[in-house]
C-alpha cells in the first residue's frame, strides 16, 4: 500500500511535468469547448433533426469533452508512458524491487482519476462561466458513469501500453485513435449531421459510448443500460488482454 | 550446522527458445563475500543473476537466495536484496531524491537515503532530473537505488560502465565498505581489473557454463602459472636460453625477447645472461594476470 501511494504520487508529479499530455488533457478539450460554444451557442435545436440530442450545444459538449479528457489520458498519455517504461527498462527496475504489477497499474488508475476529475472540473467551470451551461442533472447516475468511463479508458491505455511494441508505435497509434475518436465519436461535429459511414466509424470507437454514458445523466435522460454494458464490456476485454500480454521487459 | 551460504545454485539451466543460455551451473556464495561473475558477452552472466533475483524463471535446477526460492518467494526475497540492472533507466523527469524516496518505500524500517546521496556524490544533484544527469551520475544513482533498502545481498550488473577511471576507483572503495558492513555483493563484470581488485572469488562463465571458480590468485596460479621474463638485446644467438632450467618458451619480437617459465626463472635467466655477456637495462618479469586466465579459459580476449 505504501509503495502504491508513493508510486502514485511520483507518477502524478511526472504527469504534470510532461507538457504534451498536459496540452491534450487540459488545454485541448477547453479550447474545443470554447470554439464549439462560440460557433453553435447554447440554444437547443428546435428543428425536426434534434441536433445535439435536442439540447444546447455547450450542454452537449461539456460531458462529451469530459469523455475527451478521459480519452486523452488513456489513449495519448498512458500508452506512450508505459511503452517508454518498458523500452527503457524502468518496468524491469520496478519489478526487481518488488513493485507489483498492481502497484504499477494501480498508480496509473489513481493518476487517471485525479487528472480526469481535475480536467472535468476545469471544463465545467469554463463552460458554466463563459456560456452559462446547465449543471449536471442526475448526480446519482453521473458519478458511476464517470467512474466507469475513467476505468474504461484507463484499461484501454494500459492495454495499448502492454501490446504496443515501442514508444514510436504508441505515439503514432495513440494520436491516430485519439483524433478519429475526437472527430467522429461525438466530440466533433454533431452525429446527427454526419453521414452513415462516418457515424458507423464513430460507433465503432469506445468514446461514442462513454460520451453517451456521461451525457444521459448529465442532461437528465437517466441511465443508459446498453451503453453501460458496452463500456463495461470494453473494460473487461481490455483488462483480459492486458493480463495476457503484460510483460516487464 | 550453521549454513553460511547466502546463495546456493545447483544444476541451473535456462534456455531461450531452443538456445541454451545457462547450461547446468552450480555454485555457492558465502555470507560477506564479493563474488564476481566474469565472462564474454553472451556467456550467460546476466541471465544467471536475473534467475537469482527472481526476474527470470529457470528451466530446471534449484536456487536458494537467503534461504528463499527466487521463483516461489519472489516478493519477500526482493525486499531483502538490492539490484542494479544492466542498461536500466528511470523516467527522465524524476528527480534524484524522488527516485531514492520511491525505491526506499519497500524497505522494512526507516532508511536514511540522504547518506547515500552524499556517499555516491549526488548531493549537488539532489533536485536534478534523471534526464539531465551525466552517464556517470546516472550509474551512481542506480547503484545507490540498489542499496536504498539496506539489502543483505546486492546484485551489481556492469556497475562501472559509463564511469571514468577515477569514479571507478571510488566505486570500488564504496563497494568494499558495503561488504565490510555485512552485505554480500554479487558483481557481474567484464572488467578484469575490477574483478581482480574487488572480488574474493570469481566465477568465469563461457557459453553458459561455469568454466572456473576460485579466488583470483588461485585462478592465476592454476590456469596461468607461467611468468614472463622480458628484456631487449641486439644479439640473435640466444637459443641457449631454452636449455636454462625452468624455462618453457622463448619468443622474439624484434629486439624484445620474452621468456616464459616458472618458479625461479627470473634469477636463472638473469645469471645466464650475465655469463653470456648480456647485461640488459630493461630486464623485468611480468606476473600472469587474470586476463591471461580469461584468455586461456574462454579462448578470446574480453575486448570484443
Amino acid at each position: 500500500m505504501k509503495s502504491l501511494l508513493k508510486l502514485t504520487w511520483v507518477e502524478l508529479k511526472l504527469f504534470f511535468r510532461e507538457p504534451l499530455t498536459l496540452v491534450f488533457s487540459f488545454a485541448l478539450p477547453v479550447v474545443f469547448l470554447l470554439v464549439m460554444g462560440g460557433v453553435f451557442g447554447n440554444k437547443p435545436d428546435t428543428s425536426s433533426m434534434h441536433i445535439y440530442r435536442g439540447v444546447g450545444a455547450v450542454n452537449y459538449y461539456n460531458p462529451a469533452y469530459i469523455a475527451l479528457v478521459l480519452a486523452s489520458i488513456g489513449i495519448v498519455a498512458m500508452p506512450v508512458h508505459l511503452t517508454s517504461y518498458r523500452e527503457r527498462r524502468v518496468l524491469k527496475r520496478f519489478h526487481a524491487s518488488s513493485f507489483s504489477v498492481w502497484d504499477v497499474i494501480g498508480s496509473q488508475i489513481l493518476v487517471s482519476f485525479f487528472i480526469a476529475i481535475l480536467g472535468s472540473i476545469l471544463l465545467t467551470v469554463v463552460s458554466m462561466f463563459v456560456y452559462h451551461s446547465e449543471a449536471p442533472k442526475m448526480w446519482v447516475y453521473l458519478i458511476p458513469a464517470f467512474i466507469l468511463g475513467t476505468l474504461c479508458f484507463t484499461a484501454l491505455g494500459v492495454m495499448l501500453g502492454a501490446i504496443l511494441p515501442n514508444t514510436r508505435a504508441a505515439q503514432g497509434i495513440g494520436l491516430m485513435l485519439f483524433f478519429v475518436m475526437m472527430i467522429l465519436g461525438g466530440a466533433g461535429p454533431p452525429p446527427e449531421v454526419m453521414g452513415t459511414v462516418m457515424r458507423d466509424v464513430g460507433k465503432a470507437t469506445p468514446i461514442w459510448y462513454v460520451i453517451r454514458l456521461l451525457q444521459d445523466p448529465w442532461l437528465g435522460f437517466g441511465w443508459n443500460v446498453i451503453t453501460s454494458l458496452i463500456v463495461g464490456g470494453i473494460t473487461v476485454v481490455a483488462t483480459a488482454i492486458t493480463v495476457k500480454f503484460f510483460k516487464w521487459d | 550446522m550453521l549454513n553460511c551460504n547466502i546463495i546456493e545454485v545447483a544444476n541451473l539451466r535456462k534456455a531461450y527458445k531452443s538456445v541454451s543460455a545457462i547450461d547446468d551451473i552450480s555454485f555457492q556464495v558465502q555470507d560477506g563475500e564479493i563474488f564476481g561473475l566474469l565472462g564474454p558477452n553472451g556467456a550467460g552472466k546476466t541471465t544467471t543473476v536475473e534467475c537469482l533475483q527472481g526476474l527470470r524463471h529457470r528451466d530446471s535446477g534449484t536456487i536458494r537466495v537467503l534461504g528463499l526460492d527466487p521463483q516461489a518467494d519472489a516478493s519477500s526475497l526482493k525486499k531483502q536484496i538490492g539490484s542494479q540492472l544492466q542498461e536500466s533507466a528511470l523516467p527522465d523527469r524524476i528527480k534524484v531524491w524522488e527516485a531514492l524516496d520511491l525505491f526506499a518505500s519497500h524497505s522494512i524500517g526507516a532508511v536514511d537515503w540522504s547518506t547515500l546521496i552524499e556517499q555516491w556524490g549526488l548531493k549537488e544533484k539532489r533536485d536534478a532530473a534523471f534526464g539531465v544527469l551525466s552517464g556517470g551520475q546516472r550509474q551512481r544513482l542506480l547503484i545507490a537505488l540498489a542499496l536504498v533498502n539496506n539489502p543483505k545481498v546486492v546484485f551489481l550488473d556492469e556497475m562501472t560502465t559509463g564511469l571514468d577511471p577515477a569514479a571507478r576507483r571510488v566505486t570500488w572503495d564504496l563497494i568494499r565498505a558495503i561488504r565490510d558492513r555485512g552485505t554480500t555483493v554479487i558483481l557481474v563484470t567484464h572488467f578484469m581489473d575490477e574483478a581482480e581488485n574487488l572480488c574474493d572469488r570469481i566465477g568465469i562463465m563461457n557459453n553458459g557454463k561455469l568454466a572456473a571458480l576460485d579466488t583470483p590468485q588461485n585462478l592465476i596460479n592454476i590456469h596461468a602459472n607461467l611468468i614472463k621474463v622480458i628484456f631487449s638485446t641486439e644479439r640473435t644467438d640466444i637459443d641457449w636460453l631454452k636449455s636454462v632450467p625452468h624455462v618453457h618458451n622463448l619468443s622474439r619480437h624484434g629486439q624484445r625477447i620474452e621468456v616464459e617459465g616458472d618458479g625461479p626463472v627470473l634469477a636463472l635467466v638473469a645469471s645466464e645472461l650475465v655469463k653470456h655477456g648480456i647485461v640488459p637495462v630493461d630486464l623485468r618479469k611480468e606476473q600472469p594476470s587474470l586476463e591471461d586466465v580469461f584468455l586461456k579459459i574462454t579462448g578470446r580476449s574480453v575486448v570484443e
